[in-house]
């Protein structure tokens, strides 16, 4: 079983002071998978991918990545994994092939050359491939740095907000490849704050505060919410949300274009609750619950549940 | 578990062809490394002279005999005074003093040729304007034995009896290495080691925070690297660099300055090796502790003032205090000086050259391990 995955850690805690950015976070991701990691600004998940990598030392926590330990051997696991930092961390003076050469190079990759050509090749850089990496737009400089971790051929890629401000285009392609790297058998673990991309992936952990709330499949973290949803459209569906959220029952009155949903974990309770609001003009329905109803209501609830 | 090795010449390979690529493009730093020392050079090199000369005097003659014409004429040949002003009176000559208008009054009184005739001593008075020392204390200086040897001319045959009378020492002075006291001679190559310790210990000091500044940092610590590949990776391109500022001063200090060249210059070079490794050290330990490149520059002016001030660059060594002379023996640079200067002007060889040495060799070994000890693998 373990041979099968590709993350298995426990306890992992990391402070900085007396503040506890990642608490206690037990995370398993099987080889092959594509796993998405949530969670609101500041939640620690950068900081959990850093201790994955070896550029954080854990306060606390155990298990192996990639049959590594994660506490011990970090130089291996650097060896074996492929780290794309959130904010572009190459470098902007050199140019792109230069880029993939150095990092060939201190990964000590084999026919190095041809390794280079080959990943320029593949990626569509083969134009310009002297142009410095600093005069890339947003796409082509996130092409370029996901081109750089694989070259030396990772078993893990570790995905920190890869698609922040890339176009729709650029986001598509870079799935499709994700998708296809993940059916040759790289295991993925990415974090998003896109519910698509979200959806993308094969198992999901939504983590708030430093702690993980919960993961799964989509269906299970939607499941896991007990989140019953009402949408609404009509006029002046504003107005109707500032009434909305004073009724007890009613957790979530939230616009989706010309749609607003209305969310509650008590199926019960909410139903009373809007009761009185479901007359013309308004045209009520109870829907299921998106991924994005439940993310959202555990982004404004976690905290309270985790004080309380 | 399969053991990595502690160093790999790949590496550092890696970091050596990526640190000469950036050095490459980045045109502005690589002209200011070349453009600092030649700048510094004619700056100190045509502009300093702790020798002056041609100050500018006023002087005051009440006399009308030849021989306080004699001592005037006297002191201008000597080129330190330059007497651009006769005042009348006693006050006019203070107000010049004091508006900084000219550096000395000279005062010839009433009868100063015929008191002198009689032998009865007649005074001259020289007020200077000693608010900088340095200004003044040369020409002043000079002024004993120029007196004795203007007026010996006139004070011939009937009136010889009138000079001076020879002390009872013959005393004589042999002014070594640098007999006419050329200012340049000394400065010049001590620029060498200024100009060196700021740019290299500045230039390193910006590379690891640089690296931290632009995020590549935690793409650096990202990789299976150990912190020796990547300190001697950053160092090595510029010793070049510091090896072309040695060559730009020495030619220039060969063909501008004349500076005399006794010593063997390949000693020179290996010993400016030594140096340059001592301050690159220094600036990469500032690099591990400073968070931003502006702190960097900030530590980098912090140690280079007092070396500058307290190496013997600009002052005499040993006109220092001992604890000033103590703290000065730390920085590599007041050795370097001694070692420079040694090479160039007095001819010296290895054995007086390992003296000065062996402190700039265990302060470089001494910076690079903690250089080494602060290098963080982590983010933490």
């Amino acid at each position: 079983m373990a041979d099968d995955l590709a993350i298995d850690v426990r306890g992992m805690t990391k402070r900085f002071g007396d503040r506890t950015v990642v608490n206690d976070i037990a995370l398993q991701v099987r080889t092959g998978e594509i796993y998405g990691f949530l969670g609101p600004n500041g939640s620690g998940k950068t900081t959990f991918i850093r201790m994955l990598c070896g550029l954080l030392r854990a306060d606390a926590g155990s298990g192996t990545c990639l049959g590594f330990d994660v506490i011990n051997d970090s130089e291996d696991i650097k060896r074996n994994v492929g780290y794309m930092t959130q904010r572009f961390s190459f470098w902007e003076d050199l140019s792109i092939s230069e880029n993939l050469d150095f990092v060939a190079r201190m990964y000590g990759v084999k026919n190095r050359v041809e390794a280079v050509r080959q990943s320029i090749e593949r990626l569509g850089l083969a134009g310009r491939q002297k142009q410095l990496a600093g005069e890339l737009s947003g796409g082509w400089k996130q092409r370029l740095a996901l081109a750089a971790c694989l070259i030396h051929q990772p078993k893990l890629l570790l995905l920190d907000e890869p698609t922040a401000g890339v176009d729709p285009k650029a986001r598509r392609d870079f799935w499709e490849q994700i998708h296809t790297l993940a059916a040759e058998g790289l295991t993925f673990l990415i974090t998003t704050h896109y519910m698509d991309e979200a959806e993308r992936c094969h198992r999901l952990a939504y983590i708030s505060y430093g702690n993980l709330l919960t993961h799964g499949t989509v269906d299970d973290v939607i499941n896991h919410v007990h989140l019953t949803t009402w949408s609404v459209t009509g006029p002046d569906l504003i107005q109707l949300a500032e009434q909305l959220r004073k009724q007890p029952g009613v957790q979530l009155a939230v616009a989706f274009g010309n749609m607003l949903h209305v969310s509650g974990d008590d199926a019960a309770a909410l139903e009373k609750a809007i009761a009185p609001f479901r007359k013309a003009p308004h045209e009520w329905q109870r829907i299921r619950s998106g991924l994005e109803d439940a993310f959202i209501h555990l982004m404004e609830h976690s905290k309270d549940n985790f004080s309380a | 578990m399969k053991k990595h090795p502690p160093f790999s010449l790949e590496r550092l390979w890696a970091i050596l062809v990526k640190e000469f690529t950036q050095m490459r493009r980045d045109r502005l730093t690589f002209a200011m490394m070349l453009g600092i020392p030649l700048i510094q050079l004619m700056l100190f090199g045509y502009a300093i002279n702790s020798d002056p000369r041609h100050l500018p005097a006023a002087v005051l003659l009440a006399d009308d005999g030849p021989q306080g014409r004699t001592l005037l004429y006297a002191l201008q040949n000597s080129t330190y005074f330059d007497f651009t002003r006769q005042v009348r009176t006693e006050t006019e000559g203070h107000d010049l003093l004091a508006r900084g208008q000219v550096q000395f009054v000279v005062n010839i009184p009433q009868n100063f040729s015929r008191d002198l005739l009689r032998g009865e001593r007649p005074s001259v008075l020289i007020e200077a304007d000693a608010t900088d020392p340095a200004a003044t204390g040369i020409a002043l200086g000079s002024l004993g034995t120029l007196l004795n040897t203007a007026l010996a001319n006139d004070l011939k045959g009937p009136l010889a009896f009138l000079n001076a009378t020879p002390g009872p020492v013959d005393l004589r002075v042999h002014a070594l290495y640098n007999p006419e006291v050329v200012t340049q001679y000394n400065i010049v190559p001590g620029l060498m080691g200024v100009i060196l310790t700021m740019t290299m210990v500045m230039i390193t000091g910006l590379a690891i925070t640089r690296e931290r500044e632009r995020g590549t940092m935690e793409n650096l610590l990202a990789m299976p690297t150990r912190p020796a590949e990547v300190l001697i990776g950053k160092i090595t391109p510029y010793i070049m660099i510091g090896y072309i500022q040695v060559a730009v001063i020495l030619i220039a200090a060969r063909v501008l300055f004349h500076v005399p060249m006794h010593g063997s210059i390949p000693l020179l070079l290996i010993v400016a090796l030594v140096f340059i490794a001592a301050n690159l050290a220094m600036g990469i330990t500032f690099s591990t502790i400073a968070k931003n490149q502006l702190q960097a520059m900030q530590m980098t002016f912090f140690m280079f003032l007092p070396s500058m001030l307290l190496s013997g660059f600009m002052f005499p060594f040993r006109g220092m205090p001992h604890w000033a002379q103590w703290v000065g023996e730390v920085f590599p640079l007041t050795h370097f000086l001694r070692i420079v200067r040694g090479i160039l002007l007095k001819g010296n060889g290895l054995p007086d050259v390992a003296r000065e040495l062996w402190p700039i060799a265990l302060f470089a070994v001494i910076m690079m391990t903690l250089g080494i000890k602060r290098y963080r693998q982590t983010l933490d």
